[in-house]
């Protein structure tokens, strides 16, 4: 049942937050770290969803936030195949990818470290989605001062009307400069 | 040699973020960017070059050497004991 009806009878499905160790699935406890510092709690829930995937280890903080966050949402929902241009990823944030930005300052003072500089956008989380499940769709990343939820759910509702569009994961994906995190996902459908 | 090819593994766990491998998951001649071996990528080689300057002090001059010296644990850990200062 959808949690959700948006203005032109788009649907959102599915509800996920993940903050302070904790992740929530339409309101209710999905998973808990033992802690909440973003490196061990992330890694806890990459264990946790069982995956192997060893491309994961190579990402930064925020990349690894919205992947999971993704692959808990597209869990059991059999209607997204991949391998299809029917999935957009609509995301914003506020400190874009200046946890990155940081990490890769401070590997300039020695010699700067490539593996770091390729995630120094923060639309680098659209491409790992977009690997992991061959999606060849819309995509977009905001940056905004706050989270706008009905902003996002418009800007969705246009791709819904105008393109090929048929499923979205949309919402806020934020890692700030002190490592404090914040993922509002959502899963919607036409 | 083996005492090197040992770090080389360790280094490369270390540095790449091969959270899935030990040192001892990884044979000496195993291919580095082969998904039968290790299926590192092209980021991959850029961070294997700075290492052997970072931790070799080995400058690779020319880059079209770089695909036979990275075939291998093997052959990378020759081309150190050949060249590191």
């Amino acid at each position: 049942m959808p949690l959700f009806t948006l203005k032109n009878m788009s649907k959102i499905i599915k509800e996920l937050v993940i903050e302070q160790g904790t992740v929530l699935l339409n309101g209710e406890t999905f998973f808990k770290g033992e802690s909440t510092e973003i490196g061990p709690f992330l890694k806890s829930l990459y264990k946790h969803l069982e995956l192997k995937y060893g491309k994961y280890f190579k990402m930064d903080l925020l990349s690894k936030l919205g992947f999971l966050g993704a692959e808990i949402l597209i869990d059991g929902a059999n209607e997204i195949v991949p391998e299809t241009d029917e999935v957009a990823l609509v995301f914003a944030n506020a400190s874009s990818s200046l946890n990155t930005d940081a990490n890769y300052q401070e590997s300039i003072a020695d010699i700067p470290s490539p593996a770091v500089f390729v995630y120094t956008l923060p639309n680098i989380v659209i491409g790992e989605i977009s690997i992991r499940h061959k999606f060849y769709g819309e995509h977009m990343f905001f940056i905004q001062t706050e989270y706008n939820k009905e902003e996002l759910l418009k800007y969705t509702e246009s791709l819904f009307a105008e393109t090929n569009t048929k499923y979205a994961i949309v919402g806020w994906l934020e890692v700030d400069m002190n490592n404090e995190y914040n993922a509002q996902l959502m899963l919607c459908s036409k | 040699m083996s005492e090197l090819k040992e770090e080389l593994k360790a280094k490369l766990i270390e540095q790449l973020n091969l959270e899935d491998f030990e040192v001892s998951d990884i044979d000496d001649n195993d291919p580095l960017f082969d998904d039968e071996g290790l299926a590192l990528d092209s980021i991959d080689a850029l961070e294997i070059i700075v290492l052997l300057e970072k931790e070799y002090g080995i400058k690779l001059d020319d880059p079209k050497k770089g695909k036979d010296i990275m075939q291998s644990v093997q052959t990378l850990a020759d081309f150190i004991e050949k060249n590191r200062k």
